[in-house]
């Protein structure tokens, strides 16, 4: 257990997105929810019993799922539909493109318990694709919010936002990293920390373990920035450029596959822009072994010290060339 | 029958025809299209547009307008035809048809085509959006309903029978599946592919109110489609019996029509044929 974890209070961010929704539904009779048999996963019991006329559970059938949602805003309702991330993505990624991106249908996706969080239930359960999957989808608006303060205001921008919206939160216990000013923009990275060495970039579940790296490096007279990247598409491309120019090295960290998630999105932007050496991590293409969600997070490396060993080393081989 | 509603049949009857031309010229032109599946259900469309639906064309996107929804995507040449006969897109615009940079893509783009609900084109998506749209409705108190046209062959899509199972469950008596039951997909008859039979008795099991029609016969189908809900408290379906390329004699019922696109000589044929039909 590294030091900020130790002290800090953990939140459950699905507490705070059922918090958020509840409260817009109380003001907007056009917000409805859509779930597929996930009341208690997605923590929706309240919503459902102060407002049963507008809870629409369509039953295990996640294509069916977003196929209603998009017709539910058709007409003109605002449709946060919500399931645990592997199967909202995976079973129903042909409606994500077609019935909400491609259609441009005011809809809000929500994927619970993303990432590595179902832990020991396995492979099956794990969403490590799901931004890789979506990413590739034009017109789809995606946010990986990392606290509670984030995750709220996340909710409210996707309701605000006209469109096509996916909304991945964990249900991994997580500390509160932005301080209770902040402000959350769609498409905007936060800096968490400035520094001059090197840039690490985290969203999500990482964030966290990011500042904390970020922390250890610093006790070593290593300077680091660190960048919230809550939303991965649209792509703040501006922050990550400014910070290759300015740290000349960057470490992305999520708990994804380094195939095609937040990684890849930064590599995409840096090396046709303004290359810098880069350190990607994430799970490495390989499905989990069993273990908690702790247990896999240390397993790949995914911990402050798994960050500021990749860093290290990326300062290390750019000193040497 | 009324000498007004034989009018009105009539006058089904003669759209029916002129879509049909313009859908043959708009397939042999683009060298693209689905002439086998857009002949069998342009009769339910023509009837939809001209004799059932709440739609102002003026107005597409009226709230409490009706909605339809082509489930089958790929017969997207006849609803444009239709769209264009109904005065939602105007009718020199059906010559670019698949076209660079044309509105009219091979399958319906609500985001460029007045009067389109939902991007269909993948099968089995268009039906579970639909009842999405009846369960808005309902949640509004609106009397507005739902029209679904979805394949035969498209009823192999999971997702077909998860959206039946919903509207069932629901009792959403808004919502009108209509059934181009023409027999046969893209490669074989639909029965040799991937049996459907006992089809009626299937969407009777989830829930539903079901009649059968002759798909081509209008006044048949005004008189069922004006029937709605068949059974207060269950969404409808009606089968409709058609046939592929109907109004084509040589390429009715045949597979290959499924998206054949007529030779020069098929092209003066068929035209001809449906010239010359009453």
């Amino acid at each position: 257990m590294t030091a900020v974890a130790a002290r800090a209070e953990l939140f459950d961010c699905r507490d705070a997105f059922a918090q958020a929704l509840l409260e817009i539904a109380k003001a907007d009779v056009r917000v409805v929810a859509v779930v597929n048999d996930s009341v208690g996963s997605t923590k929706l019991g309240n919503l459902r019993t102060e407002f049963p006329d507008r809870f629409f559970n369509v039953g295990i059938a996640e294509q069916n799922l977003i196929g209603v949602g998009a017709g539910l805003a058709n007409g003109g309702k605002i449709p946060f539909v919500c399931g645990a991330s592997p199967f909202l993505t995976g079973r129903g990624l042909e409606q994500i493109k077609v019935d909400a991106a491609y259609s441009n249908a005011n809809i809000k996706l929500v994927g619970v318990s993303s990432g590595l969080a179902y832990g020991a239930l396995g492979p099956t359960h794990h969403s490590i694709e799901d931004l890789a999957w979506t990413r590739a989808i034009a017109n789809l608006t995606i946010i990986v919010p990392a606290d509670p303060i984030e995750t709220a205001q996340a909710v409210r921008a996707a309701y605000e936002t006209d469109g096509p919206i996916f909304l991945r939160t964990s249900r991994m216990p997580v500390p509160v990293v932005h301080p209770p000013d902040y402000r959350f923009r769609i498409g905007r990275a936060a800096m968490l920390r400035d520094g001059r060495d090197l840039t690490i970039i985290a969203n999500g579940v990482m964030v966290s373990r990011a500042v904390e790296a970020a922390e250890l490096l610093d006790s070593v007279g290593i300077s680091a920035r660190v960048l919230n990247m809550a939303t991965l598409s649209p792509l703040d491309s501006d922050a990550i450029l400014d910070a290759a120019r300015a740290t000349g090295g960057i470490v992305t960290v999520e708990e994804h596959t380094v195939r095609g998630g937040l990684g890849g999105a930064v590599a995409e932007t840096v090396v046709t822009e303004h290359p810098v050496p880069m350190r990607i991590l994430g799970v490495p293409g390989v499905f989990a072994p069993t273990g908690s969600p702790e247990y896999l997070l240390e397993h790949f490396g995914l911990t402050a010290d798994g960050i500021r060993a990749a860093a290290i080393d990326l300062l290390s081989a750019r000193d040497a060339s | 029958m009324t000498e007004a509603r034989d009018g009105r049949v009539d006058d089904l009857r003669r759209r029916s025809q002129a879509i049909r031309a313009r859908d043959l010229r708009m397939v042999y032109e683009a060298g693209l299209g689905h002439i086998g599946g857009e002949f069998s259900a342009i009769d339910i469309l023509v009837t939809l547009y001209f004799g059932v639906l709440r739609i102002v064309a003026g107005d597409p996107t009226a709230p409490d307008r009706d909605r339809f929804v082509l489930s089958k995507g790929h017969s997207a040449a006849a609803l444009y035809a239709t769209l264009a006969e109904a005065g939602f897109i105007d009718p020199d615009e059906l010559a670019t048809f698949m076209a660079p940079m044309s509105r009219l893509n091979g399958h319906p783009d609500r985001n460029k085509v007045p009067g389109v609900e939902t991007n269909t084109g993948p099968l089995g998506h268009g039906f579970p959006v639909a009842v999405g749209m009846a369960l808005a409705a309902r949640a509004d108190g609106s009397s507005r309903r739902t029209f679904v046209l979805t394949g035969d062959g498209e009823l192999q899509e999971g997702s077909m029978w998860e959206a039946a199972m919903a509207a069932g469950h629901f009792g959403l008596d808004n919502l009108i599946v209509i059934v181009d039951r023409n027999g046969l997909q893209q490669g074989d008859f639909t029965e040799r592919t991937m049996r459907l039979e006992p089809l009626a008795d299937k969407w009777r099991a989830f829930g539903w109110a079901v009649r059968e029609v002759d798909g081509h016969d209008h006044a048949a189908l005004l008189q069922t489609l004006g029937a709605v809900p068949f059974e207060w408290g269950r969404p409808s379906c009606v089968i409709a019996h058609t046939h592929k390329a109907q109004g084509i004699s040589f390429a009715t019922d045949r597979v290959e029509w499924h998206h054949h696109v007529p030779s020069d000589s098929e092209f003066r044929r068929a035209l001809a044929e449906l010239e010359a039909a009453p």
